[in-house]
């Protein structure tokens, strides 16, 4: 009886956090997205939401987080592939973490100067023989910072599912002749797959609602509903189209962690 | 673990010690409120000699605090933490803040150097009879470009930007009535224009900038520009004049459509405890000579006319920054236009940013 009491107490702190934190929050969101601008009730917000200028930018917010999510993947798996065979691997995992330590938006800074058309990069492309090239403010630039910015994310779950991964599991697949090719995509691939989900989970749902990049990297040329939030909130006040992009987002990010979610099989 | 309490006992203890020296030391020099002003301004923007000139004038001491942007200015002030006796609002900002009633009146019989600023200057639509505000800098929004880089192109107008040889020069920054601002007066519209078909016709004007427009930014354009990532920018004066100050091959105009004309301005905020000495503050700086001295360090341009005679003649006669009349006319400074048509503006904004080549 007790130690149910303590346990229920024990429980306080967390669902007082929730309920502050997560529930309160998306209720207010949804509350605000039901009022116009002149904060009369209205559904106006919603029916704005289904204009071409909006649609347009969901599609292209879901374009480049995906885009971006694929390079991440396709550049941690690798990473992380090779960080299990190495003999310091949490040293090697630390210095993959410690960018992350340092804040966005100097790294963000960073960045105008290596891109810029007098940067370190096109000092090397000029040198090469190739020309200055306009890099900053394209999509490319955009892409690169993202994944840069997002790989350690991806890595860690990566990670952590393959160093998990039974080497004698291998050890058999060999023995039974399966080439290498075989081996990774019948059973390493499959068994790390919960933390690739896990990765572009971490990945995809912050992409999708960047909004600081678009600004400083791709000068505005990339637009995502991050951006069209923060200008709700900050210029127009409009809070209740804002809040109404965000109900939309919250939906979208939560059909994508159900698609995406682990489901647990018996073995 | 003894160890560490005993240290954070003893950082606990000095602190607590200091905390009474500063306390003891102020009383003794006479620091109370009534003696003391505080001062809330944006970085850069005074030249500080004049501020130890007025503490040795009045006896007060002055505690001089900055801020980079309006909205983070009202937020300190909204919550009322801090006594500032005397805030530097935009125009814009001021009307809102007078919606919100966090300004207090002005007592005009205390301020006899009014009388120096210009008329022109004076009894502005977001302040009618200046009762709240007095104008402390003012200056437009133009365009930036560097002469290095075009050579022999001139720049005089909004519809020079047109020209299919700047493409993928222009950098912008990211305001909407800026931006949308550009395309009215291009088009020879008010920038104050709440007229439907007529924003819609600025947006499709400025959809067919596209071309030449390389990215549109925030404040990193005062850097981008200098550094020559692009030649062209559409920035504030006061920027403009940063940027000047970086790197000399740079020019700046008003566009001869006519632009945008903004304040800065001191008023005294309803968080004031010193209201005698922010007026005596506000006088000071009216004065011809300090004006003349505080714009010449801080290089903006002085609404106080009988300050330009104390001015290099070099800097008075720069119609960069001091317009002509004709010139000045066509300026508007921006009106409150409501939330409704702010979000119109904003969604315009928007359609064009989504706009791509």
């Amino acid at each position: 009886m007790e130690n149910k009491l303590t346990r229920n107490l024990y429980m306080v702190p967390y669902a007082l956090w929730i309920a502050l934190f997560v529930i309160a929050p998306i209720i207010l969101v949804l509350y605000y997205s039901f009022f116009d601008i002149e904060g009369n009730f209205s559904l106006i917000n919603y029916q704005n939401f289904f204009t071409p200028v909006y649609l347009k930018m969901t599609l292209s917010s879901f374009w480049y987080a995906f885009l971006i999510t694929l390079f991440s993947l396709l550049v941690a798996y690798p990473t992380a592939y090779l960080l299990t065979k190495t003999k310091h691997k949490q040293l090697w995992l630390l210095l993959i973490i410690v960018p992350s330590w340092i804040n966005l938006l100097l790294k963000a800074y960073a960045f105008l100067g290596i891109f810029g058309t007098y940067g370190v990069t096109n000092n090397f492309l000029e040198a090469v023989g190739i020309g200055t090239q306009q890099i900053l403010f394209t999509d490319f630039s955009f892409i690169f910072v993202s994944v840069y910015i997002f790989i350690p994310f991806m890595i860690l779950p990566i990670f952590n599912a393959l160093n998990e991964l039974n080497p004698t599991l291998i050890d058999a697949a060999n023995d039974l002749g399966a080439s290498r090719w075989t081996t990774f995509r019948r059973v390493i691939f499959p068994l790390t797959l919960d933390g690739v989900k896990a990765g572009c989970q971490v990945v995809f749902i912050p992409a999708l609602s960047l909004f600081m990049l678009t600004r400083l990297i791709a000068g505005n040329r990339v637009i995502t509903l991050g951006t069209a939030i923060e200008q709700h909130f900050l210029v127009t006040q409009d809070w209740g189209m804002g809040s109404t992009i965000a109900v939309f987002l919250i939906i979208i990010m939560f059909l994508f962690m159900t698609i995406t979610g682990t489901r647990k099989r018996g073995i | 673990m003894n160890k560490l309490i005993r240290v954070f006992a003893a950082v606990v203890i000095a602190s607590l010690l200091l905390l009474f020296a500063i306390n003891r030391l102020n009383s003794a020099v006479g620091f109370s409120s009534g003696n003391t002003l505080t001062i809330y301004n944006w970085g850069d923007y005074i030249d500080d000699d004049l501020i130890d000139r007025f503490e040795e004038e009045t006896g007060m001491k002055v505690i001089y605090e900055t801020f980079d942007s309006n909205e983070a200015m009202l937020t300190k002030i909204q919550q009322g933490g801090t006594t500032y006796d005397i805030a530097v609002p935009s125009e814009y900002m001021i009307a809102k803040m007078l919606e919100e009633d966090l300004l207090l009146p002005l007592d005009h019989s205390k301020l006899p150097n009014f009388k120096n600023i210009d008329e022109r200057f004076i009894d502005l639509p977001f302040d009618p009879d200046n009762k709240y505000s007095v104008p402390y800098f003012w200056g437009t929004v133009g365009i930036v470009f560097n002469r290095e880089m075009l050579g022999d192109m001139e720049i005089t107008s909004w519809n020079d930007l047109w020209d299919p040889a700047f493409e993928n020069e222009i950098l912008l920054i990211d305001g909407a009535r800026e931006i949308i601002g550009m395309g009215l007066n291009s088009l020879g519209y008010s920038l104050n224009d709440t007229n439907v078909d007529h924003l819609e016709e600025a947006k499709a004007k400025l959809d067919t900038l596209t071309p030449n427009i390389k990215a549109i930014v925030g404040d990193e354009i005062k850097m981008l520009i200098a550094n020559e990532e692009a030649a062209i920018g559409l920035v504030w004066s006061g920027d403009a004049a940063d940027m000047m100050w970086e790197n000399e091959n740079l020019d700046y105009v008003v566009p001869s459509e006519g632009s945008n004309l903004w304040f800065d301005n001191m008023v005294i905020p309803k968080t004031a405890k010193n209201i005698e000495g922010a007026h005596q503050f506000i006088n000071f700086m009216l004065d011809a000579e300090v004006a003349a001295q505080n714009t010449e360090w801080v290089s903006y341009s002085t609404p106080n006319k009988e300050a330009l005679q104390y001015m290099p003649e070099d800097m008075v006669e720069d119609e960069r920054f001091y317009p002509s009349p004709e010139l000045t006319e066509k300026l508007e400074v921006y009106e409150n236009l409501g939330k409704k048509n702010l979000a119109l503006y904003n969604d315009l904004f928007l359609q064009f940013k989504m706009h791509r080549k």
